[in-house]
């Protein structure tokens, strides 16, 4: 199953460890992550269920193709990583 | 009166608590995060705190004992609609729905919309009423890429009357608890839009609306224009002249049982957003607007480049005390409606609001 690492930003609101979720699609896998933990999709998500605006969702290292509906292809021994944009203050 | 002060900043949460005339910092929450609004609930003293997080989207907390723990509930957030559909990037006003209705909270957002909850925010419905006015549409945002909901006002007398400021959009009323709206910005105007639609609802910029609560039908705005004043219940607006030293600025106050005492913050123009002279000044009427006294004791008089954003003034129930919270974090608090000013905090994160409670 691919697997899926947060931010460790993202772990100071939010417990969300390192997991492997089923799933071919980014929007399959990243389903099954909110199913066990519903409260992180509005992290990652936003109200339409879009990527937001300063988060990214890399896969092995490349970015996603589609920060909308989340399609580009997911395989099992795939690493889905989801981090912050970075920015000052 | 109240002890106890809310500051909600750029980096943090903190809980101000007066103790033998001396206020200090008694706890901080969420060191780091952004905190966009706050809110006290005086019907069962739970306290509601919105987090604008960077990445993360808005997110909303609430305390049921005083602060000592914190409980992350939903944000409001709109329907899913399609993929150019409307996303919530900003909490920017909280206001209990009414005494007579425990547990309902309204919340104004950007993009411009206003949400109700009927559950202490266990959940959140958008007002659809207002979302589908035809001039919606031509809304604007106003230091923001979108418009938005910064000021709720109920009417104490009768909860489904409700005012709201849209910054940029107008003022808006309902008296059908939000069934339907109706422009209520007749009198305004906006000098830095040009003619003919200077005069347009849409168009002016509402940084801060203020409804007296022993005497609702009175009203004030300080507008991007300027000030305003309505004594027949946002029906029609007259403009403030008298305002000293400068009539810009974002935040106001309505002194909770003295329609015709309010209290405003001046800055030189929206080009210059500084006090006058680098003074920093707090003006203040007692007859309605007919004249303004400039309160400067207590607050730096030379070199101060401090701002007071719209939610960042804010007065107790007696209309004694006031706390002002500035954009290079310093916090006063006066204890005599403006007459002298104490620096309670000197070295706060940005400040976005000050609330009692």
């Amino acid at each position: 199953m691919p697997r899926v690492a947060f931010t460790a930003n993202l772990q100071r609101h939010i417990d969300c460890p390192l997991q492997t979720a089923p799933g071919q699609s980014v929007r399959a896998v990243l389903d099954h992550v909110f199913a066990a933990q519903p409260r992180l999709r509005s992290y990652i998500l936003d109200d339409q269920d879009r990527v937001r605006k300063h988060v990214a969702i890399y896969v092995n290292g490349e970015r996603i193709a589609d920060r909308e509906r989340l399609s580009d292809s997911i395989d099992d021994d795939d690493e889905l990583f989801v981090f912050q944009a970075l920015s000052g203050g | 009166m109240s002890d106890r002060l809310l500051v909600g900043t750029k980096k943090g949460l903190f809980q101000l608590q007066r103790s033998h005339s001396d206020w200090s910092i008694a706890a901080s929450h969420f060191l780091s995060d952004p905190i966009s609004m706050l809110l006290a609930d005086p019907r069962d003293g739970a306290i509601y705190a919105a987090e604008a997080l960077g990445h993360f989207g808005v997110k909303l907390q609430r305390s049921r004992d005083g602060g000592e723990s914190w409980q992350e509930i939903p944000a409001p957030a709109f329907p899913k609609s399609d993929a150019d559909g409307p996303s919530v990037s900003y909490l920017f006003c909280l206001e209990t729905a009414g005494a007579d209705r425990p547990g309902w909270l309204w919340c104004g957002t950007i993009p411009g919309g206003l949400f109700l909850s009927k559950d202490h925010g266990e959940s959140w419905t958008l007002n659809q009423g207002l979302w589908d006015l035809p001039e919606r549409k031509q809304w604007m945002g106003g230091g923001f890429d979108h418009a938005g909901v910064a000021s709720i006002c109920v009417d104490p007398r009768n909860s489904a009357h409700i005012t709201i400021g849209v910054s940029t959009g107008g003022v808006w009323r309902s008296d059908d608890d939000g069934a339907s709206w109706r422009a209520a910005s007749e009198g305004m105007h906006a000098d830095y839009f040009p003619p003919p639609r200077n005069h347009a609802p849409e168009v002016q910029d509402i940084h801060r609306l203020v409804q007296c609560p022993a005497a609702p039908d009175s009203l004030w705005v300080q507008h991007h224009n300027g000030v305003f004043h309505s004594t027949d219940g946002a029906r029609s607006w007259r403009e403030v002249t008298t305002i000293r030293p400068a009539k810009f600025g974002f935040a106001a106050a309505v002194h909770p049982h003295d329609p015709d005492t309010a209290w405003f913050v001046p800055g030189v123009k929206d080009e210059c957003r500084l006090p006058v002279d680098a003074r920093l000044a707090v003006a203040r009427t007692r007859d309605g607007a007919r004249s303004f006294e400039v309160l400067t004791e207590g607050l730096p008089q030379q070199h101060a480049y401090d701002l007071v954003y719209r939610h960042a003034l804010s007065v107790d129930t007696t209309g004694t005390r006031l706390a002002m919270g500035s954009t290079t974090g310093h916090l006063w608090i006066t204890e005599d409606g403006g007459d002298a000013w104490t620096l309670a905090a000197g070295h706060m994160p940005p400040i976005n609001c000050v609330r009692f409670g």
